[in-house]
């Protein structure tokens, strides 16, 4: 087993809520190499030979697997670019949990662009989580700009639960999704900023496939001066049905745009999107209040629970 | 034991300065239910929320048992020992009941803890732990839940806030029954703002307030006769 360093442990805890363990299938990736990587039985993952990054094979047989696929950065001036790929055979039902922390204490900027495909095969149910971390007292920014493309073939289940935790500089989340006859997808997106991050989130899913369906509920909360900025796109091609809801609370001289955009190409195109951005509710630090909590902690349980 | 002496409220309105309670003095004894009833826009749910520090005292002194807790905000008086149930109760995207009653009661709950304490209000723990506490939630759910805050824990003073609004019958019942309870312990001192006969009914003693200012108060006994007494219909068009 590979001996963890301080930094990259507490990190780790962090996005993988101290899940990650060096067993069954998971790559580690730190500052930029493969610090240390495991197949299991049905997971088989492979460094690619002409760039950066990994492949993941997830045979049909897998059932209920976690696989765990992290990348820390904590070499300041670091820019890590990596392009991983994941095929899901049929039938396969699997938790792949991704994630990336950024330490950086230096003065250059630190960033980790992850390109991520998913290959969805027919029947398949994935669960993704990914999380996004930054901390140290240097001050070079942490930047983390993900891609995530995911191809879901007839039927196939897709969760994506993504997480922006603190400390990240500037994002720029980019997320493509096609779908087939009958296939699903729900995301749940949680992002938090302050100071003053920048995250700007697009997301485009095209429903292709006849009975498709999308749930997707974004949830932020942006503080001190940071900007957020909301572009999910929901595509109807065929009947198929979606809901797109994006709520944002907004604090202290924070800005938040939510630009929620429905686009239905096929009568049968059911498409509904929910968008609202406001700040705390009086009420509800009252009633916290009324419960024994000083208003600072009655915010922080507001939050807490509202990107939970 | 509270103790209400000479308790104003006002308000300023566009330079004009309106009273909105008046000069209101009463006690609740430990154990004791209070009901305060009258018209709507009398100034009893204001009362109330001057009780719990949401509104802030013009004039006026609140004591429990012997504190002067005046001065103090909503969560000191809160952790002083009241409780107080919401009107109309705020809903939290994102929170669910269980978490809500777990920051209520001030601990973690057990799922039967949580169970029992969402049955005293008529919910049943299996289909509701796990729901938020959001826009899903009816208005009569919402109702429920927020007197179960109340009740999952011990408190000096309990304050409801017309807890009848917007409840079902069945719940509405199984309510009265809770609140018979508590009254029957004599562990709390509750005030009830109602205007509902049955709870009314439960109080051992009333307080009409008119006006901002109370119109009347004392035993269920001497006061209640009054209260439904039919004066008759006062529009000049009537025979």
């Amino acid at each position: 087993m590979t001996e963890l360093d301080r930094i990259t442990a507490r990190i780790l805890e962090q996005i993988s809520g101290g899940e990650f363990r060096q067993k069954g299938a998971f790559n580690l990736r730190q500052n930029g190499t493969a610090l240390c990587h495991g197949d299991s039985e049905h997971v088989k993952i492979r460094k690619k030979e002409d760039k950066q990054g990994i492949d993941v094979y997830i045979d049909g047989d897998t059932d209920g697997e976690q696989v765990h696929i992290p990348v820390v950065v904590n070499a300041s001036g670091m820019t890590d670019i990596v392009y991983n790929d994941f095929y899901v055979a049929e039938g396969a039902n699997v938790t792949i949990v991704a994630g990336c922390g950024i330490h950086n204490s230096g003065c250059n900027e630190s960033r980790h662009d992850g390109i991520h495909s998913f290959h969805i095969a027919k029947s398949a149910n994935v669960r993704y989580e990914e999380k996004h971390y930054g901390e140290g007292e240097g001050t070079g920014a942490k930047v983390l700009n993900p891609v995530t493309n995911i191809y879901l073939e007839e039927d196939a289940v897709f969760t994506l639960d993504t997480a922006q935790i603190k400390g990240v500089d500037s994002t720029k989340r980019e997320t493509n999704i096609t779908m087939d006859k009958g296939a699903k997808l729900f995301v749940t997106e949680k992002l938090m900023t302050h100071d003053h991050q920048t995250a700007v989130s697009d997301m485009e899913v095209q429903m292709n496939g006849e009975d498709s369906s999308a749930q997707i509920i974004s949830r932020s909360v942006a503080k001190g001066t940071s900007t957020q900025v909301f572009h999910p796109r929901a595509v109807g091609n065929s009947k198929c049905h979606a809901h797109v809801q994006c709520d944002s609370i907004i604090m202290d001289q924070a800005q938040v745009s939510s630009i929620p955009e429905i686009n239905a190409k096929h009568l049968d195109a059911a498409i509904i999107h929910e968008a609202a951005i406001g700040r705390i509710n009086d009420e509800q630090l009252i009633k916290l209040r009324t419960l024994g909590m000083t208003e600072e902690e009655a915010e922080g349980v507001i939050i807490d629970n509202f990107l939970n | 034991m509270l103790e209400v002496k000479n308790l104003t409220f006002e308000v300023n309105e566009n330079g004009i300065k309106r009273r909105i309670v008046k000069d209101i003095s009463f006690q609740v004894a430990d154990g004791e239910m209070l009901v305060i009833t009258g018209p709507n826009g009398g100034g009893k749910s204001t009362l109330a929320k001057v009780l719990m520090g949401i509104e802030k005292s013009s004039d006026g002194q609140i004591l429990l048992d012997g504190e002067d807790i005046t001065s103090y905000d909503i969560n000191h008086r809160a952790n002083a020992g009241i409780g107080f149930a919401f009107q109309q109760p705020p809903r939290f995207k994102g929170m669910t009941v269980r978490r809500l009653m777990t920051l209520s009661a001030g601990r973690e709950l057990t799922h039967a803890q949580c169970c029992r304490m969402l049955s005293m209000v008529g919910l049943c723990a299996q289909e509701y732990v796990d729901r938020e506490v959001d826009g899903t939630l009816s208005g009569g759910e919402m109702k429920r839940l927020e007197i179960a805050t109340v009740l999952a824990k011990p408190h000096k003073l309990c304050i409801f806030d017309e807890p009848e609004a917007g409840i079902d019958l069945w719940s509405f019942s199984m309510l009265v029954q809770q609140f018979e309870k508590i009254h029957l312990e004599k562990k709390e001192s509750l005030i009830l703002i109602s205007h509902q006969e049955r709870i009314i009914q439960m109080a051992d003693r009333i307080m009409v307030i008119e006006d901002g200012r109370i119109a009347s108060i004392g035993s269920r006994d001497d006061v209640l006769p009054g209260l439904f007494k039919d004066e008759g219909c006062a529009c000049p068009n009537r025979a």
